[in-house]
Parts: C-alpha cells; structure tokens; sequence
C-alpha cells in the first residue's frame, strides 16, 4: 500500500509540472493576444503578431464602423520596400471634434501594426502620408479614433509585385 | 544629404493649414535580414517622431519595422505664430535625432 503524504508529494509533482507545460503552450497564444508594435530586439515578431490581434488591441474591447476614414494606396506596388499611403479623415478638427489617432495594420507584414499616427486639434486637417513596406499583396486598413472616443476604419487592397521580405525573411 | 529634410511653405498667413513634409535619413532595419555571415541583423528602427511647434507638439509618429528606409511624413498643422518647428526622433540604439525649420507667420 502507498504511503499516503509520498502519493501526495507525488500528485503535487505531477501538478505542477502540469502547470509548467500549460504555461509552455499558453505563452504564444497569449503572445497572439497582446501584439506589439516593437517588439524586443531580437526577438521574432512573426511568433507574436497577427493583423486581428493587432486590430483587437488598438479596439481595447470597442467597435469600429465603416466611413469617415480614407485610405489611398497605388492599385498595384511594384516595389514593396516603399509605397506612397495616405489616410485621411473628414473631421471639423476642433477642439470638440478632432481626430485622435490614426493606426495602419497591415494583413500580411511580419509585424502587422506599421505605425500610430497622434493628431489633435493644432493638426487643422486630418491627413497623414508616408511610404510603408509591404509584404506582399494584401488587405491594408486604417482605423481612426475621434475625440469622443469612437473608432472608424477603411481597408485598401493592394496587389504587390515584388514583396519586401524576400531577402532572407 | 542631411539628417533630415524639412519642406515648409516658406510663408503662412495667420490660422492657414500648412504641410509638413520631413523624410529623416535612416535604414530602419527591419530586423529580418541576415547578413553575408548568416548572422540576423538587429533591429533598428526610428521608433518615434515627435513635432514640436514652439514648444508644442503637434504630431506624433510612432513607427515600426513597417515603414519604408529613410521614412517620409507628410502631415498637417494651423500655423498660429512664427517661430520654428523642430522634429526630434529616437531609434532602438537610442541614438537621437534633431531637426528644425523656422516658419513666418504674416497676418
């Protein structure tokens, strides 16, 4: 017959080595849950990141609608490594209705959330340009929170001819 | 080429919307590429962009691996007095950059 308090040193062994594995496989999955814009030097965004876990992070629980926000990018890049993107937003920009913030996610880039643009009223016109890199082709959107608190997006299709991470990644 | 390139109008009435123009010299190394040893190049990316107007900011860029080399931005702000608008940047080697253009308000 088994000694009860070793069988039970035994069964608490057995738990918490249980718990280390649960806590192995949870961890990317939590990682898929939280992803961040930079990421640790060094470490593989592509493990962590998704473009709905990125979206889901900048929503934080609120809904985003249809409108107000226009994303412009070429019909097709033939370069990934730079493409010209604009969004912008119809707002009054005041300092009852502005815009907030503007974020771009990509559906396709190893790390899907590519920038946060911060406006406010002093911006007088609600419009960001830059060049974006992109990993081929691919649903891009832009979601834009007002100042009442409310989130408005557009998505862009692009076709990309020649991606951006080719070399070596 | 400098560290950076700033396009202002050279002249704005007072309350006028202007564009800000500004790409930044830097290889916003995206972390994914080896080199010819195989060895994984670090990554280094400008990670945030501020735009001071006197003092004030009125832009904010937070960017990522995702954002083309020697990034470009193009954004708008209400030119309220003369004086200058200086950007300031920092990358992940925590190297930090500086500039600025002086803007001339008429009324």
């Amino acid at each position: 017959m088994l000694n009860p308090p070793s069988r039970g040193a035994r069964r608490s062994a057995l738990l918490s080595f249980g718990a280390a594995l649960v806590a192995c496989i949870a961890r990317p999955r939590l990682g898929l849950a939280q992803p961040v814009m930079n990421p640790e030097v060094g470490t593989d965004a592509r493990m962590i990141n998704t473009p709905e876990g990125a979206i889901r992070s900048i929503l934080n629980g609120a809904t985003m609608q249809r409108g107000r926000v226009k994303l412009v990018l070429p019909k097709v890049a033939e370069n990934g490594h730079s493409v010209a993107l604009t969004v912008s937003v119809e707002s009054p920009m005041t300092e009852q209705d502005h815009v907030r913030s503007v974020d771009l996610v990509s559906g396709k880039n190893p790390v899907p959330h590519l920038a946060t643009f911060l406006l406010g009223p002093r911006a007088g016109r609600a419009e960001v340009s830059t060049r974006v890199r992109l990993n081929g082709t691919q649903r891009m959107t832009a979601i834009a929170q007002l100042s009442d608190g409310s989130f408005w997006f557009d998505t862009f299709d692009v076709t990309v001819t020649d991606e951006a991470c080719l070399d070596g990644g | 080429m400098a560290v950076a390139r700033i396009q202002l109008p050279p002249q704005a009435k007072r309350g006028e919307v202007i564009e800000v123009r500004i790409i930044v010299k830097h290889p916003m190394e995206t972390g994914f590429r080896y080199d010819s040893y195989g060895r994984l190049t670090p990554r280094n990316v400008i990670r945030s962009l501020v735009c001071r107007y006197n003092g004030t900011v009125v832009f904010e860029g937070l960017l990522s691996s995702g954002i083309a080399a020697n990034p470009y931005l193009r954004f708008f702000t209400r030119a309220v007095e003369s004086g200058e608008l200086e950007f300031s940047w920092i990358d992940d080697d925590k190297v930090a950059g500086k500039a600025s253009a002086p803007i001339t308000v008429v009324d």
